[in-house]
């Protein structure tokens, strides 16, 4: 097992390597000056120079490459030109929004779905089993801002019980800033909920039909105890599967809906970074979030294993 | 002595078909009762019914009287009770029946701890005599292993130990040794009949192999349709069959089909010879720095098979007897040693001689429907291998040599615009017939062409060979993990063990005398059912 997880550390690294590859390439050395794109067409040709010498633009393309990946090593993601502070500063400040956001909405999504799954399956083929089905249905088509709208106008302008988007900060104010996330939370989830619920739903119907299955019933366990004990766990191997693909949208989610919210977190910060042609903070915000998408991926790797000993090969 | 468990006038329906109709029968402490029959003919749901574990849908009449109680009548919760404690069930497929996410002592110890107050550590050192019984004992330390890290055979001992954790009165074993190889199967029948004995089980035995069942069984009932046809003691039954259907079923299991009529000519420059073939597989790695290991399939082995020739190949799996078969058939080619067909090698010539090479060469495989596409009718399936045909064959050349074959293997032309899965296993297998005739080979590789048929279909298909033999002086390889097809159909035979040839000759002699330890093996595992009978009469 720990040799699995020492395999797939390498695979990590690896990939994460290639990736800060392929963010650099795009957005340096693809045709166009970044100094050019960040001051637009009317530039003075000395703010222009000076510009590119701050930036460091003079040196080698793989001199820019290494200073570029050991800086982020060492914390150091260069400053913005839009903020004029560190990027590793405004980052820091964004993520206590998003990753709380993010992860929210992941343990959110995964503790509905398999309750619900479980429950659907169980009652396989009847009223109740189709109607949850088909609300998850609609939880799929239905976009997550749309919902967020949705919710803003129930719970913030007509029951007002809730605020309607921006944050308070952590140190500020401490339940406002749980209460500022609640919505954006389940805005999030709910689409994820009603895939992975789908998943649970059919992986474990299709585990029933296992032989293992029928042993089990023939050992004398229930129904109730067979499908915990040995439908479950094996229905979470594809279930684990879509978790990982999901993540990545989950976070391309945020960039929506820190949007709808008005939330300062992550996504907003690559999108103003866009729209404001800050290169160095959209550089380091994508490198940041391929990162945590890689290394969720790792880590859905290891629960892999975790879960099916077949996985874990011995060295 | 009062039977353990009664059925009484046993009627089973799912949606609205009876699969069991009016099926009685005891089994009774220390003894076995073999239930015997063909694909469809109710066993299987027999055992089911006992077990209460029905499919949905299905609606049960009858009595099965167990202590008292009547279990057909029995809510499921009465039934958790009794399921694997009183009634325990050994299943076909030992790799399935095994959750694959848990270790084996944690599945053994599930049902005694779900059946009493045991702690986590008694039950575990009860697990611990379990497994000892079955013979898997600590020496193999497989109480912390997964399923798939076991063989075979042992996770059939596994299946037999959870069945038996709790000492049932009835054991139920459902084909508990169709999967397995024969010396495999021998030991797991001899462990079977053991524990009946010692605990004093009842056991309910069914099996599609009348051998099996004549060497377990100390009763036998014969199922067909739901109905249970005829019964009584083994040996007395079997000397008695009065009805039609036992009859027929006990010619079927015994068949040979007519010896040829014109003898082989072995001095003949052979049709195919295999010179010193090797072939390994690459194990996965263990880690990406230790050094690659290799799965010696096929080691050396040489044969030569004349024109017209049967020759078997006969062999447990893993042996590399499919592989040969593949390597033989231009699928996989060898890594050393050279094949010759017709006196050229297919992996050295041209692409337009290979075809003519693949044209005198053709294969029929196990599962007649697996290899079908379900989508081609039979007229598509039978006549693809005719593109290899150079000489344009128009559409109508083509359709008339179609039904031709078609005609050839004891189906209608009419058939050739149906679909397989319109066609019971017997005609499916027919069409993978016709489909290897149609280029008018001189050789067929048959890789177990009659192992997942019943025995009545089993003997009309060997009826065929030899009928294609005869008429058209067809050549076979024939690979078999069954002895006594082997022995029925070939004229020689070669016997393979761990990717060796380990004997080889003439197959009445293989099989009467053989000479190598690893035959003689095979030859005394092999279930015989006359054999059986003879050695019953005696007792």
């Amino acid at each position: 097992m720990l040799w699995f997880a020492f395999l797939r550390l390498i695979g990590l690294m690896t990939t994460l390597l290639a990736a800060s590859l392929v963010i650099f390439v795009v957005l340096e050395v693809i045709p166009g000056d970044p100094a050019e794109v960040m001051l637009g067409l009317n530039a003075q040709a000395d703010t222009l120079a000076a510009l590119r010498a701050e930036l460091g633009l003079n040196a080698p393309v793989y001199t820019r490459y290494i200073n570029w990946v050991l800086g982020m090593l060492h914390g150091d993601f260069g400053v913005s030109y839009t903020y004029s502070v560190p990027v590793a500063e405004l980052i820091g400040e964004r993520v206590q929004v998003s990753l709380p956001l993010a992860s929210g909405a992941l343990i959110l999504s995964t503790a509905l779905a398999i309750p619900i799954g479980v429950y659907s399956a169980r009652h396989h083929g009847k009223i109740i089993d189709t109607g949850i089905m088909a609300v998850a249905q609609i939880g799929i088509a239905v976009p997550n801002f749309w919902i967020a709208i949705l919710m803003v106008y129930v719970f913030a302008i007509v029951l007002r019980i809730l605020p309607s988007g921006g944050f308070p900060g952590w140190d500020e104010n401490f339940f406002g800033s749980l209460q500022a996330l609640l919505l954006p939370v389940i805005a999030l989830a709910l689409p994820q909920a009603s895939i992975l619920a789908r998943v649970m739903r059919s992986a474990l119907l299709d585990v029933l039909h296992e032989d293992y299955i029928r042993t089990a019933r023939a050992k004398g366990l229930s129904n109730k105890a067979t499908l915990w004990r040995h439908g479950v766990r094996n229905a979470l191997i594809p279930v684990l599967t879509i978790l990982g693909l999901q993540f990545s949208f989950l976070i391309a989610g945020t960039v929506i809906i820190e949007n709808a919210f008005y939330l300062p977190g992550l996504g907003r910060l690559i999108f103003q970074g866009i729209t404001q042609r800050d290169l160095i903070v959209v550089k380091s915000s994508v490198m940041l979030l391929v990162a945590l998408t890689i290394i969720v991926t790792f880590l859905v790797d290891i629960a892999y294993a975790a879960i099916d000993p077949r996985l874990r090969r011995r060295p | 002595m009062t039977p353990a468990l009664i059925a009484k006038d046993l009627c089973v329906s799912i949606s609205g078909n009876p699969v069991l109709r009016n099926v009685s029968f005891a089994l009774e402490q220390g003894k076995i009762l073999g239930l015997v029959g063909e694909s469809g003919s109710g066993k299987s749901m027999s055992a089911l019914s006992v077990m209460q574990l029905l499919p949905e849908g299905a609606r049960q009449t009858g009595e099965l009287l167990f202590e008292d109680k009547n279990l057909t009548s029995a809510t499921d919760s009465q039934m958790t009770k009794v399921r694997g404690k009183d009634i325990s069930m050994v299943f076909q497929e030992p790799l399935t029946a095994l959750n694959p996410t848990r270790t084996i002592g944690d599945q053994v110890c599930e049902g005694l701890r779900w059946h009493s107050r045991l702690s986590r550590k008694e039950a575990m050192k009860r697990t611990i005599i379990v497994l000892e019984r079955v013979g898997l004992g600590l020496e193999y330390g497989l109480i912390d292993r997964f399923p798939h890290q076991l063989s075979g055979g042992q996770r059939q001992r596994v299946v037999i130990a959870i069945a038996i954790a709790c000492q049932p009165k009835v054991l139920i074993a459902d084909e508990p040794t169709t999967a397995l190889d024969v010396t495999v199967q021998a030991q797991i029948l001899t462990l079977l009949k053991d524990i009946v004995q010692q605990e004093q089980m009842a056991m309910l035995l069914i099996s599609h192999d009348l051998a099996v069942v004549a060497e377990m069984a100390d009763d036998v009932a014969i199922m067909k349709d739901g109905v249970i046809v005829e019964r009584g003691p083994t040996c007395q039954l079997f000397d008695t069959l009065s009805h039609p259907y036992s009859k027929k079923l006990f010619d079927a299991s015994n068949y040979v089909p007519a010896p040829r009529q014109e003898p082989v000519d072995e001095l003949a420059p052979p049709l195919l010879q295999v010179n010193n073939v090797v072939r390994r597989y690459p194990l996965p790695r263990g880690n990406m720095f230790s050094r690659r290991q290799w799965h010696q399939a096929v080691q050396h082995v040489s044969f030569d098979l004349a024109p017209r020739q049967s020759l078997g190949l006969v062999g447990e799996s893993g042996c590399g007897k499919s592989t040969l078969a593949r390597t033989i058939l231009g699928l996989t080619p060898p890594e050393g040693g050279r094949i010759q067909f017709l006196g050229k090698n297919p992996y050295t010539i041209s692409h337009s001689d290979r075809q003519d090479l693949q044209l005198g060469i053709q294969a029929v495989f196990q599962d007649p429907y697996g290899s079908f596409d379900p989508r081609h009718t039979v007229e598509r399936t039978v006549g693809e291998p005719l593109h290899l045909m150079r000489k344009d064959f128009s559409r109508l050349q083509r359709r008339k040599r179609v039904h031709e074959v078609l005609e050839s293997v004891g189906l209608s032309s009419a058939d050739a615009n149906k679909y397989p899965h319109e066609f019971s296993g017997g005609q499916r297998q027919r069409i993978a017939i016709a489909r290897a005739l149609v280029t008018n080979p001189s050789l067929i590789v048959a890789d177990e062409p009659v192992s997942a048929l019943d025995v009545s279909i089993r003997a009309q298909i060997l009826d065929l060979f030899a009928d294609l033999r005869d008429r058209l002086g067809m050549a076979y390889l024939f690979i078999s993990h069954d002895l006594s097809v082997v022995q029925a159909i070939t004229d020689r035979v070669i016997v393979m063990n761990a990717g060796r040839i380990v004997e080889e000759g003439p197959t009445e002699e293989v099989f009467t005398r053989p000479k190598h330890p690893y035959t003689q093996v095979l030859v005394a595992a092999a279930p015989d059912l006359n054999e059986a009978l003879h050695k019953r009469r005696r007792q």
